[in-house]
């Protein structure tokens, strides 16, 4: 354990913590825009700077390991008046339309700006301009309001290992896009959406409706598409699901695939089938799930005795568990009587 | 014809070879196996290449001699060859018009050569010119006679400090390697030299390449490393070649390789070349541009030296300081820190360019004042103009003016005058450079260069910009003044790495020395007469000629004026551009 004093109170931290984990452990407060606690410290925002006893220079309390006996101040007039200039420049190249911007409610930016007070800004100039060129479904991207601070390069490469994009360009020029600026054509899990303090990166069927007076709602739920029982919060409005997210003290941490995250259109289609259906002459007729389990063991039964067990195959979903796959196969073998099992994954 | 021995070296660094250096190798080839000259003095003669010798404002300088008696000519061109041949190689008398003046002997009279002492005088292709000049003798020692710990208590002791900008002691930074325990570590040079003006690193490796070969495999003996990197730039492709072909030479020598000189130690060097970007001088984004990644820096600590490429303990050292490397073992601690000052030991090379009269390579003991370099060495101000300011250290330092110029420049002085030694850049400005235009420059190229990871660095330096802008058009009011200082001091407290936060100090610096111009600028006068926006041009009536030469350059019409009769200047249409200035023979166009 290493101790050390942050704003003058003792702190006793594992070695290789950082400042800044140390420094929230002890319930202190700092600001921070490109740190995310599931990716490596990039230490670009500036905005976690902090003053260390005996090292002249601010230094980024994101990168830095706490080392014993180190003195830490984090809230000197002198660090206010940094951190409010480099929210003040952040915002001069920062599309300031709240108002209209979707992601004004969920927007860290915006947060950090009322949380350093930064009520006026003096430095105006040339903002980034780009055109929007999109031609995938899921991800909406407004690269003007990108602060540049590099948590979706990272959760691309490091999460998903797909490294789809990165940062091009320099100086004030500097933007983050796919190789060539080519249109973005990766997997889509969203990931880049998950992390992004801004409305730089939003879902395409995201709501954009207004539904005055209906009840928000956070609905925590399991993904239904696989296996692996993703733990996702639907995000509800009414009897709307305005988007999907996912918590990050679930086991999945926070990361969802293309299907959890953007694939919940169905929950509401006309065309899902809420109940069992029978084919009755030309109709299917939508029947209760007794009625529908009976049928199925009378004509399981049937054809087992007249045609023989190796009649019959069952192919079983990848939405099944682990679980579920085995009971279906145990089913087939030990009470249908026959090899004739597969997975739908294997066609 | 009765010589025994021809010599001719011509200069073929860069700008040797710019001024037309290879040309002039070729004829001297050509013609002295014409005249037969080759066949009867037969190993006495011979003609090779060189590198920087450093005055290269007198290029082609050529070096010729005969019996030992050397002559050295300059601005020499491929058609001067015949007569250089026949007049002073056939004819014994050296061609008096064509040799260097007095100012070439000042030049080279005030300096100490350390690090380029063999540059200009050694074949550069050749190991066997280095050998001959005590090339690798100092590894063999190291090698062969020393335990690694006495090698770097021979760094330390001799004082030397990092020349790539910092000034960290050498000695005490491969110590630091030395003592952290790992089964891989590396030694990087850095020879990614990109200052706008700087050519020193440049004309090392294109002038020495195995003083620095033979520096890194000193250093990763001493420290334990078994695989060396050079980074250097694509844009030196002369540099680049000489480096690959020098690795060759060592290698074929077994100055690399595996078991070197049969201590059974392990070493070899790659060579990885960088595309262009300012910020990969930067050690951590050096780093990042080796591993593969985009050259951005990352934050330190942790140091390269426990943490640097692929994770393993790794120095970096600039081109300069391992090239003093062998010197120092060959000549030992003591005489090295017999130069330079209390805690600047040694010499510096610096590019002098700027408004200059010998612009050029230099190398000085630490510690001369800035009058020696300027005036002595460089000769004053070109067309007897008159000096205003210095600029030190690139993009990264600052500016010192007239009253400071009998100050030292070693690593301590400048930087309590708010510049710094840096890369070794000199820049120097006379009255008609106007000092928020060389702010505004310098902030131009560092803004285009920022790597864009940071916030202060990418945006800030761009509104620093913005700011100066607005004052050079004119426009500048009295809070952009106050706005400006403030912004360019969060710059540099605020920012990740070097760039970001030296990137003000040019800006913090002209403030410092020069805040009369940016208030005349407030008021729409530019002082030194370089901010276009702010001038006004007139015809002066009575001096004009009526030659028409003004109407003919005007690329906008605002022009006019009948043959021999004084001609008129329509502001309204004028944009300044200043042909008509630049093109009157009498001074009949007037700026203010």
């Amino acid at each position: 354990m290493v101790k050390l004093t942050i704003n003058g109170k003792e702190v006793q931290v594992p070695k290789d913590t950082t400042v800044l984990v140390a420094a929230r452990s002890a319930g202190i407060t700092i600001p921070t825009l490109c740190y995310h606690p599931r990716l490596k410290p990039n230490g670009g925002c500036r905005l976690c700077v902090v003053e260390v006893k005996n090292i002249p220079r601010l230094v980024s309390s994101c990168t830095t390991p706490v080392s014993e006996g180190m003195e830490v101040q984090t809230e000197t007039a002198r660090l206010k008046e940094v951190r409010a200039t480099i929210m003040k420049l952040l915002l001069s190249d920062h599309p300031v339309e709240c108002i209209n911007c979707r992601a004004t409610d969920d927007c860290a930016l915006h947060e950090l700006t009322m949380f350093l007070e930064v009520h006026e800004n003096e430095f105006t100039g040339e903002r980034r301009k780009y055109d929007t060129r999109d031609g995938n479904p899921f991800i909406e991207r407004n690269m003007e309001k990108c602060i540049l601070c590099g948590r979706c390069v990272s959760v691309c490469e490091e999460v998903q290992g797909v490294g789809a994009i990165d940062f091009a360009y320099r100086g004030f020029k500097s933007k983050v896009c796919p190789p060539f600026e080519k249109d973005l054509d990766c997997e889509f899990c969203g990931q880049c959406v998950q992390v992004c303090p801004t409305g730089a990166l939003l879902g395409k069927m995201w709501d954009r409706g207004l539904r005055l007076g209906q009840e928000k709602k956070a609905v925590d739920t399991v993904c239904t598409y696989c296996g692996t029982g993703c733990n996702i919060t639907l995000n509800v409005q009414g009897q709307n699901i305005t988007k999907v997210t996912a918590s990050e003290r679930h086991w999945n941490e926070g990361w969802l695939c293309v299907k959890g995250r953007f694939g919940y259109s169905f929950v509401t289609s006309p065309e899902r089938l809420t109940e069992p259906l029978i084919r009755k002459g030309k109709e299917l007729v939508e029947v209760s799930w007794e009625e529908a389990l009976d049928y199925t063991a009378e004509r399981l039964k049937a054809t087992k005795e007249k045609h023989g067990e190796d009649t019959i195959a069952g192919l079983a979903s990848a939405r099944c568990t682990n679980e579920e796959n085995y009971l279906f196969q145990k089913f087939m073998r030990g009470a249908v009587g026959t090899n004739n099992v597969d997975h739908c994954a294997r066609l | 014809m009765s010589a025994k021995s021809i010599e001719i070296m011509v200069c073929m660094g860069t700008g040797g070879i710019a001024a037309g250096g290879d040309l002039v190798m070729d004829a001297f080839y050509s013609q002295l196996k014409a005249a037969g000259l080759e066949a009867n003095v037969q190993k006495g003669c011979s003609a090779h290449k060189v590198g920087c010798r450093g005055l290269c404002a007198k290029d082609v300088l050529v070096d010729v001699i005969v019996d030992d008696n050397k002559a050295t000519y300059e601005y020499i061109k491929e058609d001067m060859v015949e007569r250089l041949i026949e007049e002073h190689i056939k004819g014994g008398k050296p061609v008096e018009e064509w040799l260097v003046k007095e100012d070439y002997h000042n030049f080279h009279d005030k300096q100490v050569k350390v690090v380029l002492a063999d540059c200009g005088n050694i074949d550069p292709e050749s190991i066997d010119a280095y050998i001959g000049v005590e090339g690798y003798k100092a590894q063999e020692k190291v090698f062969k006679n020393l335990a690694p710990t006495e090698t770097i208590e021979i760094i330390k002791e001799s004082g030397l400090r990092g020349r790539g900008g910092a000034g960290f002691p050498t000695g005490f930074k491969w110590e630091l390697c030395f003592k952290n325990e790992s089964d891989q570590k590396y030694i990087i040079c850095n020879a990614d030299e990109g200052d706008p003006g700087a050519f020193m690193d440049r004309s090392v490796i294109e002038g020495n390449p195995h003083s620095v070969i033979e520096g890194m495999a000193i250093g990763a003996f001493s420290f334990g490393a078994s695989i060396g990197y050079v980074y250097i730039r694509a844009e030196y492709p002369l540099a680049v070649e000489r480096l690959y072909l020098a690795l060759d030479q060592a290698r074929q020598k077994n100055f690399l390789g595996k078991n070197i000189l049969g201590t059974g130690f392990d070493f070899d060097i790659k060579v990885k070349l960088g595309a262009g970007a300012f910020v990969c001088g930067e050690e951590t984004a050096l780093i990042a541009s080796i591993e593969g990644e985009r050259g951005m820096p990352r934050a330190k600590p942790p140091f390269p030296v426990n943490s640097g490429l692929w994770g393993k303990p790794t120095v970096i050292n600039n081109v300069e300081t391992l090239a003093n490397i062998p010197a120092i073992i060959r000549n030992g601690a003591e005489w090295f820190a017999s130069y330079g000052t209390e805690k600047s030991k040694g010499t510096k090379v610096f590019a002098l360019t700027g408004k200059v009269k010998n612009s050029g390579l230099i190398e000085i003991p630490m510690g001369t004042t800035l009058r020696t370099i300027i005036f002595d060495i460089g000769g004053g101000i070109e067309n007897d103009k008159k000096f205003k300011a210095v600029q030190t250290g690139g993009p990264s330092g600052g500016c010192i003016t007239e009253d400071m110029l009998d100050l030292n420049v070693d690593f301590e002085s400048l930087a309590k005058v708010g510049s710094i030694v840096g890369s070794g850049g000199m820049i120097v400005l006379d009255e008609d450079n106007c000092m928020v235009d060389v702010a505004k420059y310098f902030l131009q190229f560092t803004q285009s260069e920022s790597c864009g990871k940071c916030v202060p660095c990418r945006i800030g330096t761009k509104r620093l910009l913005e700011i100066l802008e607005k004052i050079t058009i004119g426009e500048g009011t009295a809070e952009d003044l106050v706005r400006l200082e403030k912004l360019a001091k969060d710059v540099q407290s605020a920012s990740l790495c070097g760039l970001g936060m030296t990137a003000p100090n040019p800006v913090l610096s002209t403030l410092k020395y020069f805040r009369d111009e940016y208030e005349a600028h407030l008021e729409g006068r530019c002082p030194a007469k370089a901010c276009r926006q702010l001038l006004t041009y007139t015809i002066d009536a009575e001096a004009c000629t009526g030659c028409g030469a003004c109407k003919r350059a005007c690329p906008t019409g605002a022009i006019t004026g009948e043959k021999k009769k004084p001609h008129a200047l329509d502001q309204e249409l004028c944009v300044k551009c200043g042909a008509c200035f630049d093109t009157c023979k009498f001074n009949s166009v007037g700026r203010e």
